[in-house]
């Protein structure tokens, strides 16, 4: 975050250091030229504002309205004050999604990131062979198909037929094949390896592009000092790459909290709301239940869930040096 | 060091400006509530005496249906066929997305005719019309009163009584769908008399090695609840059922005898009688299956009827969850095709006019029955069309009339609520076929959501 202050942080004019107490009417035009610049990059920004006003912070501030009201989007609202967060927190079922969000952190985040590094390491270490372009095309893949379109292709992979129970069957695991996605047991972590599929291809092409920008004499250098690829791994590869897992750890763990769709195509939130998330809760109270109030609410608590997760994570993984 | 914090204080005057301006677009008015007033429900219809109709001149009824049943579209074609001054413009969309719609498309683009979810709130709310004058004039009081009741609402939300807010196209009925195929490998060659015989062919089919009921109970669907419903019809009476839906005061759910019930269902799902992937299968995989000959039994309704007929003709039979001795109480869900009127229709005496038609003329009834596989509204009396008698369509209207005779039908459980389907009934069905609640639990636990719910 501080690399990016400091680019936006405005450069001293030359022209402006070198004025001197001497050359007053100089340091005014200088001044002038300023300001007049500055006013010109205002406007440039003001149309990209306004789309951000009108179609970010306006929800944003209207949906913290609609929190603090019991209101079914029709008849006119009634004024409750925090009673609707007293209820976010105070109802199981909701606390119950939120808790089954944190867990899906280990497979739309953990997971993929492990499973990303470990993968764009080897792709790296046989870069020149076709093998290395077709394994990150293969496993880019899933980013580029809907999540929709995903989550109903695994609901037919995870049926009691399916691919996943069939190739089990196979293995002579027949004893543990089981409606993946039906089980109140393994329910949340099967929505989960979707996720963990859809997730390692963004994380596996951030981290390699990372990687093309480490300075190939390190290796070399760590090569000749003996190190081990194990050794090259943890001791340059990983350290290098901090800003590129920062990035991917962040956007997964949002993608993790405000989890929707997938869940919403292969479960629903079911069976017996072992895989109900903040989202798919939101979208039942709204538009379902009609409480907009409760709906809003969870909404407010969500968004602050999120920036409590992700800033302090920002912090840790991009160290004050980054 | 400080020329960043310098950055910060000023990036956080400038999110602090955005969000003031944000305040400033959106006002501080509390949402809801102004626009135009709703219009006076039930100051009577707009027509000038005599019966109301569609007139000469040319008129456009605007309908908003559900996709994937075409008897409305078929209804509708007919009429133009009889009226060819009347044409409709018709919307379809899936009952979830007009189930969230409801109150905005009511309001906001009136239609003349809509396919209804649970209206007792829309009813409170205003935004229907009020079709008690027409029920006067077109003698639909005259009508089984059990086929109108559940369209009913009070001024406090109460279904039951109270002016009649919605008419059905047909009204639909819940029971046993069996392969006639697969029941003759187990010795069934006609249906069960007695519970008790139904469950030793559930077991013949267990251990014949055939899968005996595959039911819908995944995603945010509980299908456990037909049979249920059905069990707690033959334990015991279905008024205070209907009560506890129609919200009356006092109704409770957790009774001695459905109590019973849910413990049959317990058994049914102990007994492993219930395909294990219940908790993923959804409606179409059900009927999928069924149709594929992968399944014995399955609870589902008449709606079925027609579409059976055409892809097992002659292969499937139908009857009502069987009583505890023969002859005994027995009952069904059984719920008209909710259509109702906005009150801000522009043509509300037409679509009047279009619902009696449905009721009444042979032609419509003959396509409700053939289309549609239910029973239609009307006199009980009236003109009923001749089905082929191996048909399940002839099974289930046969079904019906028992239902009628036995006064058992009764309103479907998941409507007592706006929420009590998704958010109490779903989850505890979902939880006992994976073995995590039981009977009492799930009476318990249900007839606490509902009176949180009430309350709220």
């Amino acid at each position: 975050m501080s690399s990016s202050l400091r680019a936006a942080a405005p450069v001293p004019e030359p022209g402006v250091a070198a004025a001197t107490p001497a050359r007053p009417r100089r340091r005014a035009a200088a001044r002038r030229r300023a300001t007049r610049r500055s006013l010109g990059a205002y406007l440039l920004v003001l149309p990209a504002a306004a789309f951000y006003i009108a179609f970010v912070l306006r929800p944003i501030v209207l949906t913290g309205q609609y929190s603090l009201y019991d209101w079914d989007g029709i008849n006119s609202a009634t004024w409750v004050g925090l009673a609707n967060y007293a209820e976010v927190f105070a109802d199981p079922t909701l606390v119950g999604a939120i808790l089954n969000s944190f867990e899906l952190i280990i497979y739309f985040s953990f997971i993929p990131v492990l499973l990303g590094l470990f993968a764009a390491n080897v792709i790296r270490s046989i870069a020149a062979s076709r093998l290395a372009v077709v394994a990150r095309t293969v496993l880019f893949l899933p980013q580029i198909i809907p999540l929709v379109a995903a989550g109903i292709m695994w609901t037919w992979q995870l049926s009691t037929n399916g691919l996943v129970n069939q190739i089990l069957g196979l293995l002579g695991l027949g004893g543990v094949t089981r409606a993946w996605l039906g089980d109140t047991d393994t329910a949340l972590p099967a929505v989960g390896v979707i996720g963990a599929w859809v997730q390692l291809g963004l994380c596996l092409l951030l981290l390699l592009a990372g990687m093309t920008k480490i300075d190939p004499s390190l290796y070399e250098a760590a090569r000749i000092d003996g190190a081990g690829p194990v050794r090259e791994f943890f001791s340059i590869t990983l350290p290098s790459l901090r800003q590129e897992i920062a990035v991917c750890v962040t956007i997964t763990v949002i993608s993790a909290l405000a989890s929707f769709d997938i869940i919403y195509i292969s479960t629903q939130g079911g069976p017996a709301s072992s895989t109900l998330v903040p989202g798919l809760q939101i979208y039942y109270l709204a538009f379902f239940e009609r409480h907009i109030g409760v709906a809003s609410a969870l909404g407010i608590v969500l968004m602050l869930l999120v920036l409590i997760v992700v800033l302090p994570l920002q912090r840790i993984l991009r160290g004050r040096d980054a | 060091m400080s020329r960043i914090q310098d950055v910060r204080v000023r990036a956080l005057a400038a999110s602090g400006l955005l969000v003031v301006a944000a305040f400033a677009v959106t006002a501080c008015a509390p949402p809801g509530g102004g626009g135009q007033a709703a219009p006076t429900g039930s100051s009577g219809p707009v027509y000038g005496g005599g019966e109301p109709t569609c007139g000469t001149e040319d008129v456009t009824l605007s309908m908003y249906a559900e996709t994937g049943f075409p008897l409305p579209t078929k209804l509708a074609d007919e009429f133009t066929k009889q009226y060819p001054n009347v044409t409709f413009d018709i919307r379809e969309d899936q009952f979830a997305v007009i189930t969230q719609n409801a109150p905005r498309v009511l309001r906001d683009s009136p239609p003349d005719l809509m396919r209804l979810p649970q209206m007792s709130e829309l009813a409170k709310g205003g935004l229907l019309k009020d079709l008690d004058p027409y029920a006067e004039v077109f003698g639909w009081n005259d009508w089984p009163a059990s086929q109108l009741q559940q369209l009913r609402v009070g001024e406090d939300g109460i279904r039951g009584d109270g002016p009649l807010y919605a008419q059905g196209l047909n009204f639909s009925m819940t029971g046993v769908f069996y392969n006639k195929d697969l029941a003759a490998q187990i010795g069934m060659t006609e249906a069960p008399q007695t519970l008790d015989e139904f469950d030793g062919y559930l077991q013949k089919a267990k251990d014949a090695g055939i899968v005996p009921i595959a039911q819908f109970n995944g995603g945010a669907t509980g299908g456990l609840l037909f049979p249920l419903q059905g069990l707690m019809a033959s334990y015991g009476e279905t008024a205070p059922i209907n009560d506890w839906i129609f919200n009356k005061p006092g109704a409770t759910i957790d009774t001695p005898d459905n109590l019973k019930a849910a413990e049959h269902l317990q058994k049914w799902i102990e007994a492993g009688y219930f395909a294990p992937d219940i908790n993923s299968m959804d409606y179409s995989q059900m009927m999928s299956r069924f149709i594929d000959g992968q399944s014995l039994f399955i609870f589902s309704g008449d709606w079925e009827s027609g579409n059976l007929d055409t892809q097992m003709p002659g292969k499937v039979g139908f009857f009502l969850t069987p009583p505890l001795e023969e002859g005994g109480p027995q009952g069904a869900m059984s719920a008209p095709l909710t259509y109702g009127i906005s009150a801000y229709a522009e043509q509300p005496d037409c679509a009047a006019f279009f619902l009696n038609w449905v009721a009444t003329d042979e032609t419509a009834r003959t396509i409700t029955v053939e289309v549609g596989g239910s029973h239609p509204m009307g006199p009980a009396d009236a003109f009923m069309p001749e089905v082929a008698a191996d048909s399940v369509t002839a099974a289930t209207l046969a079904a019906g009339t028992t239902v009628n005779e036995k006064n058992g039908a009764m309103d479907f459980i998941a409507n007592a609520t706006g929420a009590i389907y998704a958010q109490s009934w779903t989850p505890n069905v979902q939880k006992m076929a994976a073995g995590d609640q039981d009977a009492a639990g799930l009476l318990k636990a249900v007839q606490a959501d509902y009176e949180k719910e009430l309350a709220g």
